[in-house]
């Protein structure tokens, strides 16, 4: 058994002499365009993916072969994430975004209508080879759901019509472009560049997302400054980073500068995972410059000349669109040497796309990923402004937050200041969604309370909001006067709302819970496996088999995983603990009362397998069957 | 230059050691026991099992990766990290297959003798009972996936002569597994198959042709307990 991927049928149909005969050269070429450097096997393996559709297993063992690294170092990366795929995934690949939002604009019927026209079960390929059906965690467009990603190109607003005309047209030979019927999107998604349907539903614009934005005039400001200056501006301004974690941007900028090192770089995080999220894909779409420019003023700031901007797989619809916005960057030599005249002052962008995985969201992991390896959050300390990519200083900024500090650098820290509270300052992006009239991207100032949003938005008659994405905080009305801030609630952006007729524990807190299943790393034992119990202990619930003591063990198993590693083990158990702290009755009433462990006996289950062998229909236990 | 000295307490009392030592290590040597699984002396530590949690002024810290630092205040033990801890192992052996009476590594098996010391009789959560692969194809050695609890040793330690690994994840969370370059494992030698063998802490990986060697009763933690003072006869 010499197979690295027993699994894959692709591997009978791939002989190892037609690869040699007709695709070392296409491969070869792939390696060298990253310089044959293994910690660019990200790149490698999302180019050999676009060449062949998927990535064949002879290719694994010659792109070893070749950087002198043993093939499971490569499946290793490969098998981490999740749009990498080792079979054929049908000539159109279909990720169907399996989010809560989703579920809850019509998923369920959009996935029936796309097996039945394609003709194959979800997991797998048509028959033909034409279309290939598989569920994804959010792709970042839950103001337009029900939305699937097709080869890479975005479509949104799915209903069981359109899935028909989508599968007639692909079936018939249309291309997919072809296919969006429905037209481009507003603003930058219309350009040629772009040609997405995606909407960008920007609603209330403040400082960051406001019209009249000049690039270049941070750059040209903080040129005439000393970089201890910037970094005594943007302490000034008391910004904390926009991705959730909240930590303070001034700070992380100074001890990166004091570090001492020959190579520092800035990342830009744009890897926004978290259901719910989707304020970076606007800015990305529309304000990249402002980005990059970001970038540049954090490079002079801190020393660093290589930027790189890490941006989620689900967005690769915008690749072009950034290269273009880079390349023009450089020609106003806003990036590149001696920017805006000054001499000395070098800094350039890469972009660097993941292949799907929310952990890389977190800093480390990100970095990991972006060296070409499996995106496991690091042990800290050493933190990335000490020891990041490639063990040199590096500062990781949320996109949100590098777009912040060019308003900040233009109109000085005290007006940022006189923005939102006193420990909150400035302005924060959010995404909302969910049962509301107007779901899109609002930017507010920080202390806006919960009901404040909820009236922004046109949402009434609400049972509850998600604030912060799964990892953040179910609540309900009676905390709806809550404030947004990073002393109340904090939140990297997303907010849910959900309206009286949804069922949390099944619609919500369920899918929450596969989501942290199926994005964790399994490098901690935690978070490897408690999700799963506290899953099976919900569906007890859920099934009515629950007693008063499972919510004491869903508790109380929640509490184990405080000795994950990272952020995502560590809130893993969120949507469980905040649901039974806020919603306790719902739990109450799915669960038997009075007894001490459920006595239930499903016959019918329990000899299933036994009448399945024999051929024999148990029809005489019919009525006894869920009887104690 | 040496590095600056560190003063911090270990359960109360002082302790000094090079700044960047991590806390598991000055316990080890000062004779402290904080249980692991998947550290190893001299090697850069991962933090995997999370069995060394320890108390690190008020916060849970994994002691494998938390350089001791000036004024800490580490705690070993309580009430609470003992039954995380006992929580940590249960949950392994209800993630995998662990059946002691039949598996070769009985007796010098890190988990089972932890699960002695945690006095473990039924796991507060429910077997999993997950399909888990024997691979037995490679010559020198048996993969036994029913055993693995992903410590990552083998991935950290078992190297050919260009620094190439032999061992490696595959895909992630509870679908993760040890997967072996089948290439390479052909040209392994008695030497690393032996090595892989020791540094595995379970009966994940065993070697082929020499079962059962040392017998049963004359075994590692059948001598000494885990975790007790070195010299201890248990017997």
């Amino acid at each position: 058994m010499k197979s690295t991927f027993p699994e894959s049928p692709g591997d009978l149909e791939f002989g190892e002499i037609a690869f040699q005969d007709t695709m070392i050269k296409s491969v070869s070429g792939i390696i060298e365009r990253y310089g044959r450097d293994p910690s660019r096997l990200m790149d490698i393996l999302i180019d050999t993916q676009a060449e062949f559709g998927y990535i064949p297993r002879p290719v694994v063992s010659f792109i070893a072969r070749d950087l002198t690294i043993s093939a499971v170092d490569i499946e290793q990366t490969l098998s981490f994430y999740h749009f990498f795929a080792t079979r054929p995934s049908g000539r159109y690949t279909v990720y169907l975004n399996d989010s809560v939002i989703a579920n809850m604009m019509g998923r369920e019927e959009v996935a029936r209508t796309f097996e039945r026209e394609a003709g194959c079960r979800f997991g797998d390929v048509s028959a033909d080879g034409l279309i290939g059906l598989f569920s994804t965690s959010c792709i970042g467009m839950s103001d337009q759901e029900p939305a699937a990603l097709i080869n890479g190109r975005v479509f949104t607003q799915l209903t069981p019509f359109r899935v028909k005309e989508i599968v007639r047209d692909l079936k018939s030979g249309k291309r997919l472009d072809e296919a969006m019927v429905e037209g481009l999107g507003d603003g930058a998604n219309a350009l040629p560049e772009i040609r997405s349907m995606v909407r960008n539903n920007i609603r209330k614009k403040g400082p960051i997302l406001a019209d009249g934005y000049r690039p270049g005039d941070a750059l040209k400001k903080v040129v005439k400054m000393r970089p201890e200056e910037v970094i005594a501006e943007v302490k000034l301004s008391n910004i904390r980073g926009r991705g959730g974690a909240g930590f303070p941007t001034g700070m992380k900028w100074e001890i990166c500068r004091n570090a001492r090192s020959e190579q520092k770089y800035i990342f830009c995080n744009a890897d926004e995972g978290e259901p719910g999220t989707f304020k970076d894909r606007v800015i990305l779409t529309e304000y990249p410059k402002m980005l990059m420019e970001g970038m540049a003023v954090a490079g002079y700031a801190v020393g660093a000349t290589q930027g790189i901007l890490y941006v989620r797989y689900e967005y690769m619809y915008l690749r072009e669109h950034l290269e273009k916005v880079i390349e023009g960057g450089r020609k106003k030599n806003y990036l590149g040497t001696n920017i805006c005249g000054k001499e000395g002052f070098e800094f350039d962008i890469r972009i660097q796309f993941g292949a799907g995985a929310y952990v890389c969201g977190e800093e480390s992991a990100l970095i990991e990923s972006a060296e070409g390896k499996r995106g496991e959050p690091r042990d800290r300390p050493p933190f990335p402004v000490e020891s990041g990519y490639h063990g040199r200083p590096t500062i990781v900024n949320n996109v949100e937050t590098l777009c912040s500090i060019v308003k900040i650098v233009n109109n000085g820290a005290t007006w940022y200041r006189s923005m939102g509270t006193k420990e909150s300052s400035g302005t924060k992006v959010l995404s909302i969604s969910g049962d509301c009239k107007y779901p899109g991207v609002y930017e507010i100032e920080w202390g806006f309370s919960v009901n404040d949003v909820l009236e922004m938005v046109g949402a009434a008659d609400v049972q509850a909001v998600q604030v912060g994405g799964p990892s953040g905080t179910l609540i309900g009305p009676n905390e709806f006067g809550r404030t947004l801030s990073y002393t109340d609630l904090s939140t990297g952006g997303s907010i849910i709302v959900f309206g009286r007729e949804r069922d949390l524990l099944k619609d919500v807190v369920l899918n929450f819970l596969d989501f942290f299943i199926a994005e964790s790393c399994g490098s901690c034992s935690t978070c490897r496996n408690v999700p799963v119990l506290l899953r099976q202990k919900l569906l007890k619930v859920l099934d009515a088999r629950g007693v008063p003591r499972d919510i004491d063990e869903m508790l109380d198993w929640s509490k184990v995983l405080k000795a994950s590693r990272c952020g995502l083990g560590l809130t893993a158990a969120n949507p469980v603990v905040s649901s039974i702290r806020n919603f306790r009755p719902l739990y109450d009433r799915k669960i038997q009362h009075g007894k001490d462990y459920d006595s239930s006996f499903d016959m019918l289950a329990a000899v299933r397998a036994s009448c399945d062998a024999v051929g024999r229909v148990p029809t005489l236990m019919a009525d006894g069957g869920g009887a104690a | 230059m040496n590095p600056p000295i560190v003063k911090f307490t270990i359960d109360g009392k002082e302790y000094l050691a090079a700044a960047g030592t991590y806390i598991i290590d000055v316990a080890r040597e000062s004779g402290i026991f904080i249980p692991t699984l998947c550290n190893i002396p001299g090697v850069k530590p991962r933090g995997a099992c999370r069995m060394c949690t320890v108390s690190v002024n008020g916060r849970f810290m994994a002691a494998c990766t938390t350089p001791a630092s000036d004024g800490m205040e580490v705690r070993t033990s309580s009430p609470e990290l003992e039954d995380l801890r006992r929580a940590i192992l249960e949950v392994m052996f209800v993630e995998g297959n662990h059946l002691c009476p039949v598996c070769e590594k009985s007796g010098n098996c890190d988990l089972q003798a932890l699960a002695y010391r945690y006095q473990i009789m039924v796991p507060r959560f429910p077997f999993q009972f997950p399909h888990r692969t024997i691979d037995a194809a490679n010559p020198r050695l048996v993969k036994d996936h029913n055993r693995c609890i992903l410590c990552k040793r083998c991935i950290r330690t078992v190297k050919d002569a260009k620094g190439r690994s032999f061992f490696a994840f595959r895909r992630r969370g509870h679908k993760i597994e040890i997967s072996i370059d089948h290439e390479m494992a052909d040209l392994m030698t008695d030497e690393i198959a032996g090595q892989a063998a020791d540094i595995c802490p379970t009966g994940a990986l065993l070697r082929k042709e020499g079962g059962y060697r040392i017998p049963i009763a004359e075994r590692k933690y059948e001598k000494v307990a885990i975790g007790a003072p070195d010299g201890t006869d248990t017997r």
